[in-house]
């Protein structure tokens, strides 16, 4: 086993059991603290696949912004001692999960795929600059219609949160 | 030879840093003495340089205290997380050019700022761990604060390590050292105050220590730590601080070069000293700004320090392509606008009968 | 027992259904929030080993970061909406959420 692959089990068990808490645990703040622990293991996968500017991106996004926002929500509702109930449609939402899972890991064991890069990449932070900005084939429009719905996004939150005179 | 190197440099890391925060509690505290006109320790040892480890052996010797109505698992698990990045920050800092042994952990990992910038906002989740963990009110407004005071000046801060990459054209941090013929502070002063200010707030240092605020809320969100808990996170606040302090000294004070090229060549030493020069800075900011109320804490952020960080990404990234390579008469233009855009934005901050309107 | 791209693949499946039926399944918006997040990553981590796997194509990566940038976005509003209904109700309990329901 090389080293990609014992990181890979080690995230991935990682992965799973937190996100498993995320869903199990009745304890409200610890599950927005192991949904924290997994997007450590997302952005840990993301090196091993050789994409460490996702990687840090990951961390700087998901741990610093979304998952330190979730637990300011989870601190500011006063619902935490009602602990995180299932509702009725738990027993039919296992049952499509299931069948989900079932279904594409069927397709992708049965899939021939053709693995075309053996050799860890360089790192490709560089490359993925070029792309993003590329003049001709890049992705200037996309980048443009995000930022707007950034804007757009902020401007709703404050009109929705703030305080009405 | 790997392994070595990375056992030699955990090694190092794990064992400088906290020799180093000794000294600058040390430093911190006689400092501020001086700046306030009375002696500070000076009964442990010659000069009081002994007063750490008796404080050191004071705390590890406390009995150690979990608040029973609490959460005893986040409670527990807390310090760690603050504490862990605080050291993870010293992972890329470059010591040294070249000369085989001395060169830092990962001083080429070619998103090296990017890391830092990420691995920092870690500890605010420990933040939070310690105050839900000690069901204590003034912790989780503490708690609060923090996270207001923290995404709001993560953001300027951004911004300014934003203008040094675009001028150095990498983000690795020996690459942002070897870009620097003259150091950027001079290049880009503007960039080099919104970087110091916003940084001096993400370390919850005296004007912008809220979440700590004695007078107001006990000491915040390691209100209920004692024993060793409460010394790890003494200990990542003063690691951090350092950890700021040598993010300064890299990417605008030029790292391990000597200034001017004269003077011995030995990076260490350079990277020390500036090191200890910002660390002095935020030791006078200290030791002579009051503390800010919180609606002009975050009025300073979003109305001076944001607006003025964007400018500054504007001017940087126009005179990158108008001069590409930036020529070093840029400081001139730069300091002259520096100048007039700080006087400016000031005018927009009143001070009327002791009462600073925002 | 090498890694390739079949093993990352089945990773982000049993991710995305845990997200999925959690999403689902939770009455607390908060949480439902996060399983929402979870099926990002899940959709991310695909990405990118398609990236890994599929001759280094870069597309691959660029997507991941509009996801991301969509899923901060996201996580914004729907917070904010989060907010404004625990303001009104006193409760983020989604079975109660059902003032347009007659």
């Amino acid at each position: 086993m090389d080293l990609q692959a014992v990181a890979f089990y080690v995230l991935a068990a990682m992965l799973v059991v937190s996100a498993l808490a995320v869903v199990l645990i009745p304890n409200v703040f610890r599950a927005g603290l192991f949904l924290v622990l997994a997007f450590f293991a997302v952005a840990g996968l993301f090196i091993t696949l050789g994409a460490d500017f996702l990687g840090a991106v990951q961390i700087l996004v998901y741990v610093g912004a979304i998952g330190v926002l979730l637990l300011l929500a989870i601190m500011l509702t006063r619902d935490v001692h009602h602990g995180s109930p299932g509702n009725r449609l738990w027993l039919p939402a296992s049952v499509l999960g299931a069948l989900l899972l079932g279904a594409v890991s069927w397709s992708l064991l049965n899939t021939t795929w053709a693995d075309k890069a053996a050799e860890m990449p360089v790192p490709a932070t560089a490359a993925l600059g070029a792309s993003v900005f590329d003049l001709q084939n890049g992705f200037i429009l996309p980048l443009e219609i995000g930022a707007l719905a950034l804007l757009a996004v902020v401007i709703g939150a404050i009109v929705l949160v703030g305080e009405k005179k | 030879m790997d392994w070595l190197h990375w056992l030699f440099y955990v090694g190092v890391i794990l064992g400088a840093v906290p020799v180093m925060v000794m000294a600058f509690i040390w430093l911190e505290r006689r400092g501020l003495g001086r700046l306030q006109l009375r002696p500070g320790p000076n009964r442990a040892g010659p000069f009081g340089i002994l007063q750490p480890v008796a404080d050191a052996i004071k705390v590890l010797t406390k009995e150690d205290i979990v608040p029973v109505a609490g959460d005893h698992w986040v409670h527990f698990v807390a310090p760690l997380v603050v504490f862990a990045p605080a050291m993870l920050v010293f992972t890329v800092i470059p010591f040294q050019e070249d000369g085989g042994l001395v060169r830092g952990l990962v001083p080429d990992l070619n998103i090296g700022i990017l890391y830092i910038v990420a691995v920092s906002s870690i500890s605010t989740i420990g933040v939070f761990m310690a105050a839900w963990g000690s069901n204590n009110k003034y912790s989780l407004i503490s708690a609060f604060r923090s996270m207001a005071q923290v995404v709001s000046y993560e953001i300027p801060l951004a911004l300014a390590i934003l203008g040094v990459v675009l001028a150095a054209g990498t983000m690795s941090l020996t690459g942002i050292v070897q870009a620097q013929a003259v150091p950027f502070i001079v290049m880009q002063p503007l960039g080099f105050i919104i970087f110091f200010i916003a940084a001096t707030a993400e370390l919850n240092r005296t004007p912008f220590d809220l979440m700590e605020a004695e007078s107001e809320m006990v000491a915040g969100y390691h209100i209920e730590y004692s024993g060793m808990k409460f010394a790890l996170f003494y200990l990542a606040e003063y690691a951090y601080t350092v950890g700021i302090s040598a993010i300064a000294a890299t990417l605008f004070l030029g790292g391990w070069k000597a200034p001017w090229g004269v003077g011995p060549q030995v990076g260490v030493l350079w990277l020390v000293v500036k090191i200890l020069l910002v660390f002095m800075v935020i030791l006078w900011i200290r030791g002579t700004f009051p503390r800010v109320r919180v609606d002009q804490l975050m009025g300073f952020a979003w109305k001076f320090l944001f607006p003025l960080s964007l400018i500054n990404i504007f001017i940087i990234a126009a005179e990158s392509l108008a001069w590409p390579g930036l020529p070093w008469w840029l400081l001139f233009p730069n300091t002259a606008i520096a100048l007039v855009l700080v006087v400016v934005w000031s005018g927009l901050f009143r001070l009327g009968g002791g009462r600073v309107q925002v | 027992m090498s890694v390739g791209l079949e093993q990352y693949l089945l990773l982000s499946a049993v991710l995305f259904t845990i997200g999925l039926v959690g999403a689902l399944s939770k009455r607390n918006a908060i949480i439902v929030l996060m399983c929402i997040e979870i099926m990002l990553n899940a959709v991310n981590l695909t990405l990118v080993a398609f990236y890994r796997y599929g001759g280094l194509d870069i597309t691959g990566m660029v997507f991941a970061l509009f996801v991301m940038l969509v899923a901060a976005a996201e996580v914004a509003l729907g917070l904010a909406i989060v907010f404004s209904l625990y303001r009104s109700r006193e409760t983020v309990d989604l079975a109660e959420m059902d003032m347009m329901k007659w």
